[in-house]
């Protein structure tokens, strides 16, 4: 059974949205596969909430890159009938889900990111991606509080948890850089770049916090932006595609 | 002479439909209805029926669509009903009114502290600032057990006097 695959333009609006809304939405897919896997109830209750809240934020996107890109699809067909070069979100989301340390850690890296560019976003020029980000700036601050707290937790808790937190830093620490990679494409928000010194600032705040040094400077830069993914993403979208793949225009 | 009718039916048909609006409960706190939660924005006549202006309160809160239908069914004879739901301003916990939160806190939900001029928290260190008394017994010595509680707008507590749970409804 085969479903034709969609591609959207290069509208360069449209690639600023997908990079944002497909950012929210493979983190929210990878957050959701704790759902009934957290540690305590407690947690699993708090990463399948921020999962949500992604999602609603990534639909909103999605939507309006959609009417952007002027073909007449929907935010279904976008989220799940793309192929893995056409989604443009920082590699960072995608990398497996790791154990406890390294899904907080990355929720506060994406968080705090999060938290700038909504916050610039919301005077965006773009009627309909200021609301969105007058929202969604709300979430991302509980979403930062909740892992900051947790980063600080392992960070300054016991042996084995601050071996877990720093390895899980010596992993994701060279995938920070495509946050704020250049692309060329201005006009919806702010340049990428811009949001580095607010970012390295409050991330390196709680770090402190934590008991963790940063590590050197990678020169690594990742290039999920682009369409060029880790071997992760090909093997996640099966899972996320799979329904509208087998019973196309299915909705709930 | 015949305007004036008109308008004055008009008007008795807004109202009524607003006197229906009201009473619609929220389905995941019902103690509250939709108006008190203050998510309905407006209601407007349109040829054919009425528009219900709805905000969302969280981005992906599920239980969004339950309310759309909720809104329809209630308001069916009325006409043909449109949902339009407005993202801008942000609905904020500010919007529950006065009735709404005494509901909550009769439910033994706390209800939210104001956030317009709260102060701005802190990242790090911040667990120490939210001291909340306990709904049922009123003693300050309690506890935040998880951050989210069964929705993402309520966290939950615990009272260290009278050892009872209780939901606080996040200010946002």
């Amino acid at each position: 059974m085969t479903t034709a695959s969609i591609k959207v333009g290069n509208d360069p609006q449209v690639q600023y949205l997908l990079r944002l809304g497909d950012s929210c939405l493979i983190l929210s897919q990878r957050i959701a596969e704790w759902c009934g896997h957290g540690p305590i109830l407690e947690e699993d209750l708090a990463l399948s909430n921020m999962a949500l809240d992604l999602l609603g934020q990534a639909r909103a996107l999605l939507t309006h890159a959609a009417r952007l890109d002027g073909q007449g699809h929907d935010e279904d067909q976008l989220a799940f009938l793309r192929e893995e070069r056409q989604y443009l979100n920082p590699v960072l989301m995608e990398l497996p889900r790791g154990d406890f340390a390294f899904t907080q850690l990355r929720n506060f890296a994406v968080a705090t990111w999060l938290l700038a560019l909504w916050s610039r976003l919301e005077k965006s020029g773009d009627a309909e991606l200021a609301a969105i980000a007058g929202k969604a700036v709300k979430e991302a601050r509980y979403h930062q509080q909740h892992a900051a707290d947790w980063v600080v937790r392992l960070g300054d808790g016991t042996d084995e948890s601050n071996a877990r937190m720093k390895a899980a830093l010596r992993t994701l620490w060279p995938y920070f850089n495509e946050l704020f990679a250049a692309d060329g494409v201005a006009g919806l928000g702010p340049a990428w770049a811009e949001l580095k010194p607010d970012w390295t600032a409050q991330f390196g705040e709680v770090l402190a916090e934590a008991g963790l040094a940063l590590p050197k400077e990678s020169a690594y830069v990742s290039a999920g932006h682009k369409g060029v993914h880790s071997e992760h993403l090909g093997h996640m979208l099966p899972t996320m595609q799979y329904l509208q793949r087998a019973y196309p225009g299915g909705v709930w | 002479m015949t305007t004036v009718i008109a308008m004055d039916q008009a008007c008795t048909r807004l109202e009524a439909a607003w006197e229906v609006l009201r009473q619609i409960p929220d389905p995941e706190v019902p103690v509250i209805t939709l108006d008190e939660l203050g998510i309905v924005r407006d209601l407007r006549e349109t040829a054919g029926g009425l528009e219900v202006v709805l905000t969302p309160t969280y981005s992906g809160c599920p239980a969004t669509e339950l309310i759309q239908d909720d809104v329809k069914a209630a308001l069916a004879r009325f006409g043909e009903i449109e949902v339009t739901l407005q993202r801008a301003p942000a609905w904020t916990t500010d919007w529950i009114s006065d009735e709404g939160r005494r509901k909550l806190k009769e439910y033994n939900i706390v209800p939210p502290g104001k956030v317009a001029g709260a102060q701005p928290v802190r990242l790090v260190h911040r667990n120490a600032l939210t001291q909340l008394a306990c709904p049922r017994c009123g003693s300050d010595h309690t506890e935040k057990l998880s951050a989210f509680g069964s929705t993402a707008c309520k966290a939950l507590y615990r009272c260290l006097a009278c050892l009872e749970p209780f939901e606080y409804f996040k200010p946002l």
